[in-house]
């Protein structure tokens, strides 16, 4: 199973805030975010590698899927 | 991760070293910036409101949107999104706004005044770190104003366009706007450090995503520090600079554009930051993002100089006498309100599942 969190056309701190309910669930495994501000990207990313869990970062036109994984 | 940081930290320090140059060279003091009294003087500046004292067209703000658009554009980073509740928006923002001329103050200006040692700004910190915390009560419960789409361009390039118009009509020095003759909008640095202080604050604030409100938020929800290390860079550079040039004079009573009713600091912070955590960030980010194609960011800023508008054509902003007991009464109406919103809000969401959240097999 596969999570996957659009916090597409949301505004900080939403993204983060739905990132972090996904992932203090989850003791491992992975995670997809969607977000499409880079401010967005910035603070997902952020609070990822701050808990432990790598990050990766693919652009998709005006949009950014972060593949995390721990 | 640390160069970001390291950015939102210049971010801080540049706004607190220009801010204390702002002020050496007119501006009125411990007021190098303010998003609220600087929309305000702009509001009057256009006619919205009739408080002769306070109307400037602050070039500070011209070159914050301009700079941030500039930044966003060359970046790529420039997108025009919005439709997530712009109605909501304007309204939180005319209710903090309210909240904020009654402290007599943005978050960056609550800090700057600090910074010259106006122990009122504790006070009114104070007030806006707990309004943080009932917006963060709010968003846990799973407030949200929605999701924006991507709009067609033009929606994007208006505000931007309508603010490099007004810097070319300022420029011109034509008398086209209201201007005070005395009070603090008759007090301005030259406009050309004016507006290049707005450029260069624009550009690192748009690269930096620099929050006052972020700052206190993050470090609240997340013990993140990120944001906040522009909060008290901005302070301790203001400091320095601020004793420097002698500008800092500890004390509760006498200070400038500023009045020593705690009470009422402490409410008017607690409203506005309680209205613009649930924005999504502080004044001058707004500016940043409306400036980079968000388009409820600039409802956001409409709503602000509305709010400015309303408090100074019914006298509910306060002044160095005190707040007026309409301004008080606007207070507690507003806390009704944004306290009505946000709970509304979060049961709205909460019943519909809130949004975003799905698994998929």
């Amino acid at each position: 199973m596969n999570n996957i969190i659009d916090a597409r056309g949301l505004l900080c701190p939403e993204p983060v805030l739905l990132t972090k309910r996904a992932i203090d669930n989850l003791p491992g495994g992975s995670v997809q975010v969607l977000v499409d501000n880079p401010a967005a990207r910035e603070n997902v990313t952020r609070l990822c590698v701050n808990k432990g869990w790598n990050v990766k970062v693919e652009q998709r036109g005006s949009e950014y899927v972060l593949q995390i994984t721990r | 991760m640390q160069n970001k940081r390291l950015l939102v930290g210049v971010t801080g320090g540049v706004t607190g070293l220009l801010a204390v140059l702002l002020v050496k060279y007119g501006n009125p003091p411990n007021m190098g910036y303010c998003i609220a009294c600087f929309l305000r003087d702009i509001s009057g500046g256009l006619g919205f409101h009739k408080a002769a004292p306070v109307q400037y067209v602050r070039p500070e703000i011209l070159g914050m949107v301009t700079g941030a658009f500039v930044a966003a554009a060359l970046t790529r980073e420039y997108r025009a999104v919005g439709g997530s509740s712009p109605l909501v928006r304007f309204f939180l923002a005319f209710t903090a706004m309210i909240g904020m001329l009654v402290f007599l103050g943005c978050p960056v200006r609550a800090v700057l005044r600090l910074a010259g040692g106006d122990w009122n700004a504790i006070v009114g910190i104070v007030g806006l770190v707990v309004g943080v915390g009932v917006g963060i009560y709010f968003l846990n419960r799973g407030f949200s104003l929605g999701r924006a789409s991507v709009q067609h361009n033009i929606n994007g390039y208006i505000f931007p366009g309508l603010t490099i118009i007004l810097t070319g009509l300022v420029l011109s020095g034509v008398p086209v706007f209201y201007a005070s003759t005395e009070g603090p909008g008759a007090m301005h640095a030259p406009v050309f450090l004016s507006l290049g202080a707005g450029v260069v604050v624009g550009v690192l604030a748009q690269r930096s995503r620099f929050c006052m409100i972020g700052g206190i938020r993050d470090f609240i929800l997340f013990k993140d520090l990120h944001l906040l290390t522009g909060f008290f860079a901005l302070l301790v550079v203001a400091f320095a600079g601020n004793l420097v040039t002698g500008a800092f004079n500890p004390g509760f009573t006498g200070q400038p554009v500023a009045h020593s009713d705690g009470l009422w600091n402490f409410l008017g912070m607690a409203l506005g930051g309680t209205a613009v955590t649930l924005l999504g960030g502080c004044p001058l980010r707004q500016l940043i993002a409306a400036g980079e194609g968000n388009t409820d960011c600039v409802i956001t800023v409409l709503g602000f100089v509305a709010g400015a508008a309303f408090a100074h054509n019914f006298g509910l902003a306060a002044s160095p006498q005190g707040v007026p007991v309409a301004g008080q009464w606007a207070v507690v109406a507003g806390l009704v309100f944004v306290l009505g919103i946000g709970l509304w809000g979060a049961k709205q969401f909460a019943a519909t599942g809130g949004v975003g959240l799905e698994q998929h097999h």
